[in-house]
């Protein structure tokens, strides 16, 4: 193992590989916050009186959580691009070639996977909340969005904590497989100077590292978060 | 909807179904045996082996399996020379052998996890009982803390099945053409996407149902509640 590969600068490569992690950072954030908004948007649909709102997400996170996500990766690879062109054209009337930009499809792939994850730990936060409590708020006579913003929106997201911070964890190791439709980041860094300097273990072992620094990192933040949100609640 | 291209490939994806199922079903029993280990380690009063399989756990659960799949079958390839002194090379040179030793260790470090929390949930009376009649440490574990651990663990053993089953995927990024590596070869030689998405999570989802309908049938077979009250009654009785 050569470690001067490993020399900051034009020299080596770890200046490359941090920008990579900052790469697979930026990836995972947006799409865990995509994620989170489809979450909720499905949970409730999940929750809804109406039957056919709750079969179109019962057979989303059904078919999410049962495919593989590189799978899913593809599909949006090579489809995304003409689904894009066919709104391109006949919304706008826009006939040139047009492709979704990487970073797009691959916060849309990761996105959709960790949305599928997130309903069911949104829905089952929304369950936990105390019944009772949301009738007190309406019997103070808190209207409909006061109630949501007030009682529901705080405790769901305390509830949900635990579970979010296991999609988070989900999301980040997800975002390695954007590297297959060529996204540089950490794998993708990787598999660039392993190829190029013949020294692949060294490589691989520190997108290892870099991984297990990011998720160590936030694991602690998540925690923090769980204390932090737990402080006025009593427990044994 | 292109059909003739859904009639062409859906035996092609088929035909790779027993390559997923091998990679999934021989690292899910090479790993569950590794996991009981490790989860016996975990909860050992050894520090050593306590902090062992603690240590191993974390870094498996923390890294992507792509990379640990990549550094298994090109990592190798800068300690070639070495692995052919020692004579391991004919091994790590073979996708499938490097894949299923990146999802065994994989699935085992998941695994024992849920074993652990399984044989954690065992009532201590039930042990305390166990040793009042005499039974060593090994039968012990064999005939009480084993069974009742396993069934508690089940449920999460189920999620871990299924998971394998998608992670066996990744294998393709390796050369090894199952399913999705098949369907990702047709994609990008077509360009049609969409059908070949239909009939590849066709036959992912129906595997996961029945491995779904599998594990709930075991836990009813394993749940003495749900056992015939006749027998029940004959327990009583005798």
């Amino acid at each position: 193992m050569d470690l001067t590969l490993l020399a900051w600068g034009d020299t080596g490569w770890s200046d490359e590989m941090v920008f990579g992690a900052m790469m697979t950072l930026a990836v995972a954030v947006c799409s865990y916050a995509l994620g989170i908004v489809i979450g909720s948007g499905f949970a409730a649909m999940k929750l809804s009186q109406v039957w056919l709102l709750r079969w179109i997400a019962d057979l989303y996170t059904t078919v999410i959580r049962g495919v593989p996500e590189l799978l899913v990766i593809y599909l949006v690879f090579f489809g995304g691009g003409s689904v894009l062109r066919g709104v391109a054209k006949g919304l706008f009337g826009y006939g040139d070639y047009i492709d979704l930009p990487i970073f797009v499809t691959g916060m849309l792939c990761i996105g959709l996977s960790a949305g599928a994850y997130a309903t069911e730990v949104i829905r089952g936060a929304v369950l936990a909340v105390p019944k009772g409590q949301i009738e007190a708020a309406r019997a103070v006579g808190m209207r409909k969005w006061l109630r949501f913003r007030r009682v529901l929106v705080p405790q769901v997201a305390r509830y949900a904590l635990p579970g979010l911070g296991n999609v988070w964890q989900l999301t980040l190791k997800e975002t390695s497989l954007i590297s297959v439709i060529g996204l540089v980041e950490i794998m993708r860094q990787a598999a660039v100077g392993a190829g190029s300097t013949k020294e692949p273990f060294t490589f691989y072992i520190t997108a290892f590292v870099l991984y297990l620094g990011l998720a160590s990192i936030s694991n602690r933040g998540f925690l923090r978060a769980e204390v932090w949100a737990n402080r006025g609640v009593r427990s044994a | 909807m292109n059909w003739e291209l859904i009639n062409e490939s859906w035996p092609v994806l088929l035909a790779a179904v027993p390559d997923t199922i091998i990679l999934a079903l021989s690292s899910l029993l090479i790993g569950f045996v590794l996991a009981i280990g490790l989860a016996i380690m975990r909860l050992s009063n050894n520090r050593p082996a306590s902090s062992f399989a603690y240590g191993f756990v974390y870094v498996f659960r923390s890294t992507p399996l792509l990379v640990q799949i990549f550094l298994i079958y090109y990592g190798s390839g800068q300690y070639r020379m070495f692995l052919e002194d020692i004579g391991l090379w004919v091994m790590f040179r073979e996708p499938w052998f490097c894949a299923i030793l990146a999802l065994t260790l994989n699935t085992a470090a998941y695994s024992s996890e849920i074993i652990r929390g399984g044989i954690q949930s065992v009532p201590w009376g039930e042990v305390e009982a166990g040793r009042a009649v005499g039974m060593s440490r090994v039968l012990l574990f064999r005939r009480i803390i084993f069974p009742v651990a396993i069934r508690q663990a089940l449920p999460g053993y189920g999620n871990e099945i299924i998971l394998m089953v998608k992670s066996t995927s990744l294998a393709s990024t390796i050369t090894i053409l199952e399913i999705t590596g098949e369907a990702k070869k047709i994609i990008a030689a077509t360009w049609s996407p969409v059908e070949v998405f239909i009939i590849a999570g066709a036959i992912y989802l129906f595997i996961n149902f029945i491995v779904t309908r599998a594990v709930t049938m075991t836990e009813r077979r394993l749940n003495p509640l749900h056992t015939s009250t006749e027998a029940n009654v004959a327990v009583q009785v005798h």
